[in-house]
C-alpha cells in the first residue's frame, strides 16, 4: 500500500464531482455520459479499496502517513493524514462498493431529471467526504468528512428543491445535525485540551499509558467520550435526535439507500469503534449500549404503524443503528461493525427495491395502493424479499450473523438489554413482512392507470439489485461464521481492544433462540396481513400513538422550536434588536447630530475668518516655540 | 553710509511703500501697479545680492508676464472701484490687523535673534561673500536639481491644461 | 550690509501680505497678496543664498516663480469662472461652505 494508492482512492470521486459539477452545463445533452462519469469515478475508488484491502491479508501493517501539514501553530500541527487499517478498509469497502452499485443504478433511476447532473455531483461529492471521514488518522480530519457528509446530505434530501416539503426536510437534517456536530466539536475541543493532539494513534497510546490516567482520572475521557457520543447520536439518528432521519425520505431513493442506510448514518458507529481505546477506559459503553437498544426498540415499534415504504425503512434504519450502537456499546466492536456491513447491504438492496417500486408506481409510496405486485415486479420481488429475511435474521442469512453476535454479547452484559434487544428482533420481522404481503401479495390495489404501465424496472437498475441481493444473503456467512471466531473478527482484531464482558453461554443456543423470534415475527405477520389490509383509521388507542409516532415531532415542536421561535421574537428582535441594538445605534447618530449642529455655526463660509484663525494658530504656535519652547 | 547701504534703504522703502499701496488702493488697478513697483524695487534688491539671474527673471515672469495676466483679468472683468471695506466685521479686521503686527515681531524677532544660534549667524555680511554666478545656478539646476526641475515642467502643462478646462466656453455660455 | 536687515526687510513684506489677505474682499487682491508674501520668502532665499555664498538659494527662487505662475494662471482661471457664475468676485458672497 503506498501513499498515491490512497490519494488516488480520494480523488478520484472529487474529480468526478468537479467534472459533473463544473461542467455539467455542456454534459447535459448527454445524460448517460455524466452518470457514468460518476460511476466510473467511484469504480476505480472501489478497485483502490480492493487493493488496500488485499494488501492488508495476512497480517500487513496497518497503513498511516501524512500527506502534507495543514495547520502549524507554536504548539500544535494538523495535519492531513491517512490511517488505513483492516477497519478502514472494511469502511472503504462498504463505502465504495455499496457506492458503486447505487451509483449504476441512478442512472437509471433519475433518468430525465433536469438536475441529472447536480445529482451526480452531489452524490460523487458524498463519496469523496465520506472517504475523508474512513480515511483520515486523526479527529480533525474526520471532523472534516463529517460536515462534508453532512452537507451532501442536506444538498440531497432537498435535491427537488422546488419541493417545499424537500426543502424542509433538508433545513430539518441539517439544523439537528448540528446539534450533534456541536457535541462532537465540544469533544474534540476536551481531547485536544486533554492530549494536546488530534491523532488516533497519540491519543490511544497517551490514553493507555499509565501515567494519563493517574494524572488526568478518567473524567476527562468520560466528558469527551460523551461528546462525542452526542455527535454520533446526532449524525446516526439515534433518540433523541433521530427525527430528521425518516423526513430525509424526501430525497432521491437512492439517496436513502447511499446515505440514509448503508454509509453517512454508520458513521457515528464508525467513530465509536474508531474511539473504542477511549470507550473502554473511560467505560462509557454502557451509555451508547441503552441509547443503542432504546432507539431500537422505539423506532421499530413506530415502524409497526406506518404505511409509506420508505418511511417503515427508514424507522428501521434507525431501530438497526440502534442494534450497531448496542454492539460497540457492549464492547463488541466487532461485531457492531459487522452489522453496519450487513446491513449496509440488505437496507440499501430494500432501498433500491423501494425505489424501483416508486419508479413503477409512479411514484406512489403508500403501500395501502400497492398488493400483488409480485405478478408484474419478479426480480424486484425477489431481492426485496432477501432483503427483508436477512434484516429479520432468517437462519444463516447476513442480519443472522450479525445480529446474534450483537444479542449474544449484550446478554454478557446485561440481560434485560438482551431481552429488549430480542423483543426488537421479533418487531423487526414482524413490521418487514407486514411490509412484504401487503406491497407484494394479495389483491392488486393499484390504480387503474398506474396498474396500465406497472413494469419491470430496466437492467440498469435491476443488475445493481440482483449483485446487492448476493452479498445480502451470503455475506454474513462468508465472514461470520463462527460467531466470536470467525474471520471477521480475526481480520479486525487488530484494532479492537479487548472487550469487558466475555460473551459468555452456548453459541447454538442463543442462535436458535434469535432465529425461532425471527421466524415468529414473520409467521405473525403472515396470519394478520397476508389477506387483509391495513386499515386505514387507526381502531384503538395505543394503535394512534405509535401511527403518529409518539407525536415526538409534535413535542419537539411544542416544547423546542415554538419557545425558540417565541423567544426570538418577542426577547430578542422586540427588545433586544429593536430596543437596544436600535437604540444604541439611534443613540450614538442622534449625539453625533447634536455636536454637529452646535459645531456647524463655526462654519461661517467666510473664507477670512478662516484664514485668521488659521493665521492665529500660526502666530501662537510660533510664540509658544520661540518664547517657551 | 556708503552706496551699498542708501541703495538698500532706497529699495527697501519702495517695496514696503509698494506693498502698503497694494493692499490700500481701492481701485484694483492701483494695486496691480503698486505691486508692479514692489517687484521692480525688489529686483534691485536683487541685483544688490548679486543674484543677477533672480533680478532678470523677477523682472521678465514677475513684473512682466504674471502682471499683465493680472491687469488683464481686472480689465476682463471691468471691476470698478471696490470699497476697502473687509467681508469681516470691523472687530474681526482690527483682530486680524494686531495680529499682523504680532506676526510682524515674530519675524523680525527670528531674523535678529534665532539665527544668530544657526549656521547663518557665521556667516559673512550679506555682499561681503563672493558672487554666485548664472553658471553656478545652471549647473545645480541640472544636476542635482534635474528631477524637480523636471517635474516643475509637469506643474506647468497642468496648470495650461486645467486652465483650459476650466475656462473652456460650453455652447450656450457666455461672459 | 548686515543679512540681518534683508531678513526683517522679509518679514515686514510677508506681514504686509498677510494682512491684506485678511483684510481685503476682492479675490484679486487677495491674490495679489499672495504674490507679495512669495516675493518676501524669495527675498529671504536670496539673502541667505548669498551670505552663505552658495546658489542653492536662488534655485529655489526658480521653483518658487514657476510654482508661482502656475497658480497664478489656475487661480486667475477660477476667479475668471466664478464670476461668470455669480457676477461677484467676492469672497464673503461666496459662500458655499457655510455650514
Amino acid at each position: 500500500m503506498s501513499l498515491e494508492l490512497i490519494v488516488v482512492l480520494l480523488i478520484a470521486p472529487l474529480v468526478g464531482f468537479l467534472i459533473n459539477g463544473l461542467f455539467g452545463k455542456w454534459l447535459k445533452g448527454n445524460e448517460k455520459l455524466s452518470g457514468w462519469i460518476g460511476s466510473v469515478a467511484v469504480l476505480i475508488s472501489l478497485i483502490c479499496s480492493i487493493i488496500a484491502f488485499a494488501s492488508l491479508q495476512g497480517g500487513g501493517t496497518p497503513f498511516d502517513e501524512t500527506l502534507y501539514e495543514w495547520i502549524t501553530g507554536e504548539s500544535f500541527a494538523f495535519n492531513i493524514g491517512f490511517r488505513v487499517d483492516a477497519l478502514t478498509t472494511v469502511m472503504l469497502l462498504v463505502i465504495t462498493g455499496v457506492g458503486f452499485l447505487i451509483h449504476v443504478y441512478s442512472i437509471g433511476y433519475m433518468h430525465g431529471d433536469a438536475g441529472y447532473t447536480r445529482y451526480f455531483a452531489y452524490l460523487n461529492l458524498f463519496v469523496f467526504a465520506m472517504l475523508i471521514l474512513v480515511l483520515g488518522n486523526n479527529y480533525l480530519m474526520m471532523f472534516v468528512g463529517w460536515e462534508g457528509v453532512g452537507l451532501c446530505s442536506y444538498l440531497l434530501i432537498g435535491f427537488w428543491y422546488d419541493k417545499k416539503s424537500a426543502t424542509d426536510a433538508g433545513k430539518k437534517a441539517f439544523i439537528v445535525n448540528r446539534i450533534g456536530d456541536f457535541g462532537f466539536l465540544l469533544g474534540m475541543f476536551t481531547l485536544f485540551a486533554a492530549f494536546g493532539t488530534l491523532d488516533f494513534v497519540a491519543i490511544f497510546d497517551a490514553a493507555e499509558a499509565d501515567n494519563f490516567q493517574k494524572v488526568f482520572g478518567t473524567s476527562t475521557l468520560v466528558i469527551a467520550t460523551l461528546l462525542l457520543f452526542v455527535g454520533a447520536i446526532g449524525k446516526s439518528a439515534q433518540i433523541p435526535l433521530y427525527v430528521w432521519l425518516p423526513d430525509a425520505m424526501e430525497g432521491p431513493t437512492p439517496v436513502s439507500a447511499l446515505i440514509h442506510a448503508a454509509t453517512m448514518v454508520t458513521a457515528g458507529v464508525y467513530m465509536i469503534a474508531r474511539s473504542a481505546v477511549l470507550y473502554n477506559i473511560a467505560h462509557t459503553g454502557e451509555v451508547v449500549a441503552w441509547i443503542g437498544v432504546l432507539t431500537a426498540f422505539f423506532a421499530a415499534t413506530i415502524a409497526l404503524a406506518q404505511n409509506d415504504i420508505k418511511r417503515i425503512l427508514a424507522y428501521s434504519t434507525v431501530s438497526q443503528l440502534g442494534y450497531m450502537f448496542l454492539g460497540v456499546g457492549v464492547g463488541a466492536y466487532a461485531s457492531g461493525v459487522f452489522h453496519l456491513v450487513t446491513h449496509a447491504f440488505f437496507k440499501g438492496l430494500m432501498f433500491l427495491t423501494a425505489g424501483s417500486v416508486m419508479h413503477a408506481m409512479a411514484n406512489e409510496l403508500d403501500m395501502r395502493k400497492m398488493g400483488g405486485l409480485k405478478a408484474k415486479m419478479p426480480i424486484t420481488h425477489w431481492t426485496f424479499l432477501v432483503g427483508a429475511l436477512a434484516i429479520a435474521g432468517f437462519p444463516f442469512l447476513s442480519g443472522f450473523w450479525s445480529k446474534d453476535e450483537i444479542l449474544h454479547s449484550a446478554w454478557g452484559s446485561s440481560p434485560l438489554i438482551y431481552i429488549i434487544g430480542l423483543i426488537t428482533a421479533f418487531l423487526t420481522a414482524f413490521y418487514m413482512f407486514r411490509l412484504i404481503f401487503v406491497t407484494f401479495y394479495g389483491e392488486s390495489r393499484v390504480e387503474p392507470d398506474v396498474a396500465s404501465h406497472l413494469h419491470e424496472s430496466p437492467p440498469v437498475m435491476w443488475v445493481p439489485l440482483a449483485i446487492l441481493a448476493i452479498p445480502s444473503a451470503l455475506i454474513g456467512l462468508l465472514l461470520g461464521w463462527g460467531g466470536h471466531d470467525s474471520w471477521f473478527h480475526h481480520f479486525t482484531k487488530s484494532v479492537f481492544p479487548e472487550a469487558h464482558h466475555e460473551a459468555s453461554g452456548n453459541v447454538v443456543l442463543f442462535m436458535v433462540i434469535s432465529s425461532i423470534v425471527g421466524l415468529a415475527g414473520i409467521a405473525f405477520a403472515w396470519m394478520r396481513y397476508s389477506k387483509r389490509v391495513p386499515s386505514t383509521e387507526p381502531t384503538n388507542a395505543l394503535y394512534k400513538l405509535i401511527a403518529n409516532k409518539y407525536y415526538i415531532d409534535e413535542i419537539y415542536n411544542a416544547l423546542i422550536v415554538q419557545p425558540i421561535k417565541n423567544g426570538s421574537h418577542y426577547l430578542l428582535w422586540r427588545i433586544v434588536d429593536n430596543g437596544v441594538i436600535d437604540g444604541i445605534v439611534n443613540g450614538v447618530a442622534s449625539v453625533i447630530q447634536i455636536i454637529g449642529g452646535t459645531l456647524r455655526r463655526l462654519q461661517t463660509g467666510i473664507v477670512q475668518a478662516y484664514i485668521v484663525s488659521m493665521v492665529l494658530g500660526i502666530v501662537l504656535f510660533l510664540a509658544y516655540y520661540l518664547f517657551f519652547g | 553710509m556708503n552706496a551699498e547701504q542708501i541703495l538698500f534703504i532706497l529699495f527697501g522703502a519702495v517695496s514696503l511703500i509698494g506693498a502698503v499701496a497694494v493692499i490700500s488702493f481701492r481701485h484694483p488697478i492701483y494695486s496691480a501697479l503698486s505691486l508692479v513697483v514692489t517687484f521692480f524695487a525688489q529686483a534691485g534688491l536683487f541685483l544688490l545680492l548679486g543674484a543677477h539671474f533672480v533680478a532678470a527673471v523677477q523682472v521678465i515672469v514677475y513684473a512682466g508676464a504674471i502682471m499683465v495676466l493680472f491687469l488683464f483679468v481686472i480689465m476682463l472683468l471691468n471691476l470698478g472701484t471696490l470699497s476697502v471695506k473687509g467681508a469681516i466685521g470691523g472687530k474681526l479686521k482690527g483682530f486680524a490687523i494686531i495680529l499682523g503686527i504680532l506676526l510682524a515681531i515674530e519675524g523680525i524677532y527670528i531674523a535678529t535673534n534665532v539665527l544668530n544660534n544657526t549656521a547663518i549667524a557665521s556667516a559673512q555680511p550679506a555682499t561681503a561673500a563672493p558672487n554666485t554666478t548664472t553658471y553656478d545656478i545652471g549647473e545645480l539646476l541640472f544636476s542635482k536639481y534635474l528631477l524637480p526641475f523636471e517635474v516643475t515642467s509637469l506643474i506647468l502643462l497642468a496648470a495650461l491644461i486645467g486652465v483650459i478646462v476650466l475656462v473652456k466656453r460650453s455652447s450656450n455660455d457666455s461672459i | 550690509m548686515e543679512l540681518q536687515y534683508y531678513l526683517i526687510l522679509s518679514a515686514l513684506l510677508f506681514t504686509t501680505g498677510v494682512i491684506g489677505v485678511l483684510v481685503r474682499r476682492n479675490a484679486i487682491i487677495i491674490f495679489m497678496c499672495i504674490e507679495l508674501m512669495l516675493n518676501a520668502a524669495n527675498l529671504a532665499f536670496v539673502a541667505i543664498s548669498r551670505s552663505l555664498g552658495e546658489a542653492t538659494g536662488q534655485v529655489f527662487v526658480f521653483f518658487v516663480m514657476a510654482v508661482a505662475a502656475a497658480e497664478v494662471a489656475i487661480g486667475l482661471a477660477i476667479i475668471v469662472s466664478v464670476f461668470k457664475h455669480r457676477e461677484t468676485i467676492n469672497v464673503d458672497e461666496v459662500n458655499s461652505l457655510k455650514g
